[in-house]
């Protein structure tokens, strides 16, 4: 079989890959590389896909990134991860980093890294040797943004997402869950909350400038303006230059919600995205709401929103899909793919229409990456 | 120099070895010197800030310490275990 999609797997337990055929119907398990240890996030280099990096720790040991140049055939640890400066005010250490970004198209070799307790680092050597961003790390309201807290799901408070404009390397984006959305347009040294009208249902003051929760942060290829953020309390867009999400969640159906942690924009629309919505109902069960898991597709910038459930199981399906364990290929017709907490790899090679389990058996799974 | 136990968790940087000599007169020293010599190990049972790691124990003998300023001589023994830290 000639593989034509390869997506990679980070689990609580190690790496998988999962190759399939040029018509994304068959598919072949690969792996385990790193069993046990517990891989947050899994990421090939669009600028160079023989590079891979890998967001790496175990129950015991201290957090490290493991590479590889040659499509992860062999790998070697940085010489220097993620790390606060020793004897920084606050004591901080990284307990992990959760999300790994390749820079920007201009800047080769360049990554960015996501980590707990809440904190941004960027690597210039392909990931070898990592440096504190201190334009946040050290920013004067820092520890404001992000309060000291043990717990929290999963394995406290993180930077849950980078987002780069494609059209310029100083604009980014970090997805947060205690400041939600902060935006930077000097690379990182300077930044600001950009959460208008997002609620927080857990604060006295519903709609304040931080404290946000933002699951997950993405923008349409087609269109970097238009910016879609599944948030702790809501599925919202925004088209810059404005500043004012509208929820475009409040148009699912009110049994489902708007909850969840992925979302997913069309590689060629911008008016077509996706979600895989989460029960948040009372204790917040984030799994799928009634057991019958269901992705829902919006087709016009989230004004309306249709049910995509054709394959998945009809009852007692209690689907768990994390932040990081939901992506798109690109193709055409776009595959989109999931991994559930119960070690299973969904597939849908029709834009949703129809569904189909590729792998089970597999550990709790965190990140689903389609390889360049 | 002082006689090191590696715990199954650390073989990777040790070539396989369990039992390994280092010098230093502190904690933290012997474990600088194992770093030089298995480059990331330290990392993995300190953290940035000199902490010794939740879930990773130190023992120079039976005396446990979780400070890396402790003093060590030749003849004493550290161990290092991966403690018990759920599924």
């Amino acid at each position: 079989m000639t593989t034509a999609v390869r997506l990679l797997i980070g689990t609580r337990k190690g790496v998988w890959f999962l190759d399939g055929d040029e018509g994304r119907a068959d598919w072949r398990v690969e792996g385990p590389l790193f069993l046990g240890h517990i891989i947050n996030h899994l990421v090939a280099d669009p600028r160079d896909p023989k590079v891979l990096m890998a967001a790496s720790s175990t129950g015991h040991l201290g957090p490290t990134i493991q590479r590889s140049t040659d499509g992860g055939k062999t790998w070697s640890e940085a010489s220097r991860p993620p790390a606060f400066e020793p004897g920084e005010p606050h004591g901080r250490s990284v307990h992990h980093t959760f999300w790994i970004e390749p820079g920007h198209p201009s800047e080769p070799g360049v990554w960015w890294a996501g980590a707990s307790p809440p904190s941004l680092f960027r690597s210039a050597d392909n990931g070898d040797t990592w440096a504190s961003v201190k334009g946040l790390n050290e920013h004067p309201k820092a520890m404001d943004w992000f309060p000291p807290m043990d717990g929290g799901t999963p394995d406290g408070p993180m930077i849950a997402g980078i987002v780069i404009d494609p059209r310029d390397a100083r604009h980014m984006y970090l997805a947060t869950p205690m400041a939600g959305v902060l935006e930077t347009t000097d690379q990182g040294q300077s930044w600001a909350p950009l959460n208008q009208n997002v609620r927080c249902d857990y604060l006295p003051d519903p709609y304040p400038e931080i404290g946000q929760d933002t699951h997950q942060l993405a923008f349409s290829p087609t269109n970097p303006d238009r910016l879609w953020q599944q948030n702790h309390c809501g599925i919202y867009r925004l088209d810059r230059p404005a500043e004012r999400w509208d929820r475009v969640g409040d148009a699912m159906p009110r049994e489902v919600g708007d909850i969840g942690f992925s979302i997913i924009p069309h590689p060629r629309c911008d008016q077509t995205a996706w979600v895989f919505p989460m029960d948040g109902t009372e204790v917040w069960p984030r799994v799928s709401p009634g057991g019958r898991p269901a992705a829902y597709r919006t087709r016009d910038g989230g004004a309306t929103w249709e049910r995509q459930d054709n394959g998945f199981p009809r009852e007692q399906g209690w689907f768990t899909v994390k932040r990081q364990a939901m992506c798109g290929d690109g193709r055409d017709p776009m595959g989109l793919y999931l991994g559930t907490t119960s070690g299973e790899v969904w597939a849908s090679a029709d834009e949703g229409e129809s569904w189909r389990q590729i792998a089970a058996h597999l550990p709790e799974i965190y990140s689903v990456v389609v390889a360049p | 120099m002082t006689q090191v136990l590696i715990p199954s968790q650390l073989t990777s940087y040790t070539d396989g070895a369990t039992r390994v000599a280092a010098n230093g007169t502190t904690v933290g020293a012997v474990l600088d010197d194992l770093d030089r010599r298995f480059p990331g190990l330290k990392f993995r049972v300190v953290d940035e800030q000199d902490r010794v790691r939740r879930h990773m124990r130190l023992f120079i003998g039976q005396a446990e310490t979780r400070d890396v300023t402790t003093a060590i001589g030749p003849a004493d023994e550290l161990l290092i275990f991966g403690a018990l830290s759920g599924g």
